[in-house]
């Protein structure tokens, strides 16, 4: 029994619709439907091991903002996105947050880190403290 | 009298107005003569919602998230200590008294400006008439700055639930795609469980996404188009992994609950977008979200006396993006709704060099011959931005950008200099979802010496 697949290819925008056959053991026999080898090599890994980059958020206390956005630093399977997601709504963070920092560490044993992807500085009382992560870095906040 | 003044003036912090900024700077604008003001407490505009990966991969050549994207752009702000006015609304922008009557609210360019004696930017500028900017913020209450010249960068909004036209009652559970967006990724907090998305939009597509990550189930996207306005790459990332539904040609035609939705139904349309009686389909929901398209935030121009398009809702502009009121310039979504982050700070980096130049007294001479060529769309082309060259403020490449209104494959975008084509180019595809652009070679312009206008257009594959 072999297996059909049919994809976009979202490589360009141009988006050609690709066929990809697989024999049982999962070998990839037939693409067809590429315009070009971009689009070959797409198909081909969709099919044996499809990759995403996950973003989403995680709760900070203290900071000037509720949560902060974060991202898998890397591709990790497609079918661990939502293992993925659970891992990261388990996490809370202390402000001050920068760009970078990392706030799981080899997430599912994966090779790959959530890291921050917004600098969140400190609320206290109401006021702001520092409107980003490192302090030092504030705006020419002017004034009329 | 103003309380401030300033060469030049950016109305909104998002990525166009940070990029036209910093192109004024390097363009050799003193950062000090700079003003940005910004209504929100942080500046990097929409892109702080849009905490999904895919922006900067042409001015990067990586994928970053939109609040990483905003930030490259925020730290040259910072660096170069361009003035920033943060949560600072502007409420008006108007031509100083006396100075009016030289400002020509038809055709574009710096017609009045001829008034203006040699090659001096101040007298250039001075007689533009200087911009009077009124904003208003808590620590100085309501103030006004003398500009001398103004870029608008005041992004878009989505189109309201009201301009939708769905019967029924208003229950609670309505949004648009980007408040639920702001909801989820700002606030925390999220809108609902169950989810029904009319509109094929970006930001509809990237919240489907987005609220199935966090554990709540899209039933459907509703597209009332044959054809989706997202980019492809979400289409198949944000539903196609998740198995949700797109359903092109449809519509929403009943909203049920009183106090919250309760179910949502859709039916196909016909040609004429009515819907076809017996194709209705209910699903139940909480959470009906709107993804129907945004519109150019153009309040503050309008009242300006600025020449808006009926195409995109955005400013006429000539080839250095200024608006029908000379020395006000316009970039980023308010002038053309943009997809690509990277095309807006193209277009206001463009933007912000050409105030500059206006500033420093580097435009051609107000009184050398000037030769204005109108660009124009045609079949399939619906703007293009700019709508006119004049030659001698050309760069050596213009780009032109526009968008078509239909989806057509394997036509050609044909460029004709008059009656007769000039260039033509074959492309796989043509979408509405995609802007596309041609650059034109200043070159070309000159060689054509009686040449009335350019024509962008489609031609259909035989
Ligand atoms: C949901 C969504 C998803 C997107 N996804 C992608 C993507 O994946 N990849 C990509 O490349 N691009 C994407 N884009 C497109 C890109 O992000 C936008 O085109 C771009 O952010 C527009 O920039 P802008 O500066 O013109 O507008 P904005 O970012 O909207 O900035 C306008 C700023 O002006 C301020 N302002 C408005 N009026 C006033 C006033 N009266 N006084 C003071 N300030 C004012 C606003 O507060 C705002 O900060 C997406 C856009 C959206 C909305
Ligand atoms: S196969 Fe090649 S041409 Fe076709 S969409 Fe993919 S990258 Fe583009």
């Amino acid at each position: 029994m072999s297996k059909v697949t049919e994809l976009t290819c979202i490589r360009c925008p141009i988006g050609c619709a690709i066929t990809v056959t697989q024999d049982d053991e999962g070998k990839v026999t037939e693409i067809v439907g590429n315009s070009c080898q971009n689009g070959y090599l797409y198909a081909e890994n969709e099919v044996t091991n499809p990759t995403r980059i996950v973003t989403s958020t995680v709760r900070v206390d203290g900071g000037v903002l509720p949560v902060v956005s974060v991202k898998t630093n890397g591709d990790i399977p497609k079918a661990r996105m939502f293992d993925c997601m659970k891992e990261i709504n388990r996490v809370h963070v202390r402000a001050p947050v920068s760009i970078g920092d990392v706030v799981l560490k080899d997430v599912l044993g994966l090779g790959v880190d959530i890291v921050a992807t917004k600098n969140v500085g400190v609320m206290k009382d109401g006021r702001v403290y520092s409107r980003t992560g490192s302090g030092d870095d504030q705006l020419p906040r002017d004034s009329v | 009298m103003a309380d401030r003044t300033a060469k030049i003036v950016i109305i909104g912090g998002g990525p166009a107005g940070l990029s036209a900024a910093s192109s004024a700077v390097k363009e050799g604008v003193d950062p000090s003569d700079v003003l940005i003001l910004e209504r929100d407490h942080v500046l990097g505009g929409i892109l702080n919602q849009c905490i999904h990966n895919g922006f900067g991969l042409h001015t990067f050549h990586e994928e970053l998230t939109g609040p990483e994207y905003a930030e490259r752009f925020e730290k040259i702000v910072k660096e170069e200590r361009i003035p920033c006015l943060l949560d600072t609304i502007v409420v008006n922008i108007e031509i100083e008294k006396g100075a009016e009557a030289a400002a020509s609210p038809d055709g574009t360019g710096i017609d009045a400006c001829k008034a203006g004696s040699g090659n001096d930017g101040a007298a250039l500028s001075a007689a533009c008439g200087r911009k009077l900017v009124s904003a208003m913020n808590k620590t100085d209450g309501y103030f006004t700055i003398e500009a001398e010249t103004v870029i608008l960068a005041m992004g878009c909004r989505e189109r309201p639930r009201g301009a939708l036209n769905i019967p029924g009652y208003r229950p609670a559970g309505i949004y648009t795609a980007g408040t639920a967006q702001r909801f989820v990724n700002i606030e925390g907090r999220m809108p609902g469980h169950r989810v029904v998305i009319l509109g094929s939009g970006d930001i509809g597509l990237i919240m489907a996404r987005r609220m199935t990550l966090e554990g709540a189930k899209v039933e459907v996207v509703a597209e009332l188009m044959p054809y989706s306005g997202g980019l492809k790459r979400n289409i198949v990332q944000c539903l196609d992994d998740f198995g949700i539904p797109l359903k092109l040609s449809h519509t929403v035609v009943d909203i049920r609950g009183k106090e919250r939705v309760e179910a949502v139904t859709i039916a196909q349309v016909g040609p004429d977008r009515k819907p076809v009686p017996g194709t209705e389909e209910t699903y139940e929901c909480d959470t009906l979200l709107l993804s129907c398209g945004l519109i150019p935030e153009n309040e503050l121009s309008g009242q300006l006396g600025v020449k808006l398009s009926g195409v995109t809702s955005g400013p006429v502009v000539n080839e250095s993006l200024e608006t029908s009121v000379p020395g006000v310039f316009a970039c980023g979504n308010v002038l053309h709704v943009h997809d690509l982050v990277d095309y807006v700070s193209e277009e206001a980096a463009q933007a912000g060099k050409c105030a500059a130049k206006l500033v420093l007294g580097k435009c051609p001479a107000p009184d050398a011959p000037e030769r204005v060529i109108p660009v124009l769309a045609k079949d399939g082309v619906r703007y293009t931005v700019p709508a006119e060259i004049r030659l001698n403020h050309m760069d050596e490449l213009q780009t032109i950008r526009f968008r078509v209104g239909g989806v057509y494959k394997g036509a050609s975008v044909v460029i004709d200099f008059d009656d007769q084509i000039f260039r033509s180019q074959k492309k796989k595809i043509l979408a509405p979802g995609e802007m596309e652009q041609v650059i034109l070679k200043k070159s070309d312009l000159e060689h054509a010496a009686d040449l009335k206008a350019v024509t962008i257009r489609v031609a259909q594959a035989e």
